[in-house]
């Protein structure tokens, strides 16, 4: 469990290593706080949908699923995508009413940021890797928990870099965005080098 | 008017690339460079839902109620993509198994949403039909130039083909790895970036903070 959740930190960064979410990464990255925000946003409806499109995709959709009401051989897992766009857009909507009427400072802050998410891949992508890897619902919880938390740090750490950067004498070509993509490849590459750190 | 539909048509391409430019779509494109086969299937896969979602939702986007529009959409493009992706496990079983997850993160690409919401709303189907192939030629170019790159350092071959032959294989040529790992996607990006605003240089960003025009270093 331990080693799943370095994993999917470090070595298996969803942002670094597999570009999910990447949009959202260059975009809402200039500053630090703002960064922090849509950090914890995201690790938030990363643990909530997860598991409940791993119960959704085990219990209605998979292979064999419908097999006590007489259909043994119906198999929805075509269905996946849409249910699970569903499922992360529903649970935006309702984590924001919830926000908005219980913790109404919590929402001012994260408030902005939920809707982005919606059509963040780093989410969508989450919960088709642990279909597609096999995960049991313990593991796809920790792996929730685990790549949530690795993109929130790596884009907390590229709004502190570029926070720099800004004082910084760049050429004129590379100036903004060029440089923004420079950076997040030297990331990567010093995220690769926690690989097999996990593993004793 | 022609005019006007194969202005739609080329602007995106270079101009309004949506990766160089918008940087729109970038989530789901890197993961799929590392070679030319997966890289055009990719390109294929995101060119027809873009297209397709762009003149549908175009079609009806006088009776879509302004509050569900971005839920019609997703359903729209989720529906579109379910298709090619259930096509490509049809035919192509091999390559559907290397593009793994990233048929269906099409869902979430920005740039399908993206023309959805900011162009096929407000124009006839035609002139959407123009804009998603334009922007759909416009990534996968990118798309492609970047895979080509990859493959090619990275492995000496182009979709399959040998082209130059590795050490390994009696050949001169020594592979640059480094070519196959996440990292060097986002440097060939910026350098693609880099490339297009030297030619371009009106869409270099703005500095914020711009330098001292003489000053001479430290306190002296």
């Amino acid at each position: 469990m331990i080693d799943l959740f370095l994993r999917s930190v470090l070595e298996e960064n969803l942002a670094l290593s597999f570009f999910l979410g990447i949009c959202t990464f260059l975009a809402v990255s200039k500053r630090v706080s703002t960064a922090m925000g849509l950090g914890i946003a995201l690790i938030a409806v990363q643990v909530i949908t997860v598991p409940a499109n791993h119960l959704i995709f085990r219990v209605f959709l998979i292979e064999g699923a419908w097999r006590w009401a007489g259909l043994p051989e119906v198999d929805l897992t075509f269905l996946k995508l849409i249910c699970f766009i569903g499922v992360i857009a529903a649970t935006v909507q309702i984590l924001e009413m919830a926000l908005n009427r219980f913790l109404p400072g919590l929402h001012r802050t994260l408030g902005i940021f939920l809707p982005l998410i919606t059509v963040n891949c780093a989410i969508l992508g989450g919960s088709l890797f642990t279909v597609e890897r096999d995960y049991n619902f313990a593991e796809s919880v920790v792996y929730a928990l685990g790549s949530g938390t690795g993109w929130a740090l790596a884009i907390v750490a590229f709004a502190a870099i570029r926070e720099r950067l800004r004082y910084a004498d760049i050429p004129q070509g590379v100036r903004g965005l060029g440089i923004a993509f420079i950076v997040t490849g030297l990331m990567s590459m010093g995220f690769s080098a926690f690989v097999g750190m996990g593993s004793p | 008017m022609r005019h006007q539909s194969l202005h739609r048509l080329t602007e995106p391409i270079i101009d309004q690339n949506p990766i160089t430019r918008q940087i729109l779509g970038i989530c789901s494109a890197l993961a799929v460079t590392t070679s030319m086969a997966t890289a055009l299937t990719m390109s294929v896969a995101l060119t027809v839902v873009l297209t397709s979602s762009s003149i549908i939702i175009s079609m009806i986007r006088g009776h879509l109620p302004s509050s569900i529009r971005l839920v019609m959409q997703i359903t729209i493009i989720a529906s579109l993509v379910i298709v090619v992706d259930q096509l490509l496990k049809a035919y192509l079983f091999e390559l559907s198994q290397r593009l793994s997850i990233f048929v269906g993160l099409i869902v979430t690409n920005c740039v399908v949403l993206g023309r959805a919401e900011g162009f096929a709303m407000h124009h006839p189907p035609w002139q959407s039909f123009m804009d998603g192939l334009g922007n759909g030629l416009g990534y996968s170019l990118i798309l492609l130039m970047v895979a080509a790159i990859r493959e090619l350092a990275g492995t000496g071959e182009l979709f399959g083909y040998v082209i130059f032959r590795t050490t390994e294989a009696g050949g001169a040529f020594v592979p640059f790895e480094l070519m196959l790992l996440a990292p060097s996607a986002f440097f060939i990006i910026g350098g693609l970036i880099w490339l297009i605003r030297s030619i371009r240089p009106r869409q270099v960003d703005p500095v914020e903070f711009p330098l001292c025009p003489h000053s001479s270093g430290g306190n002296s």
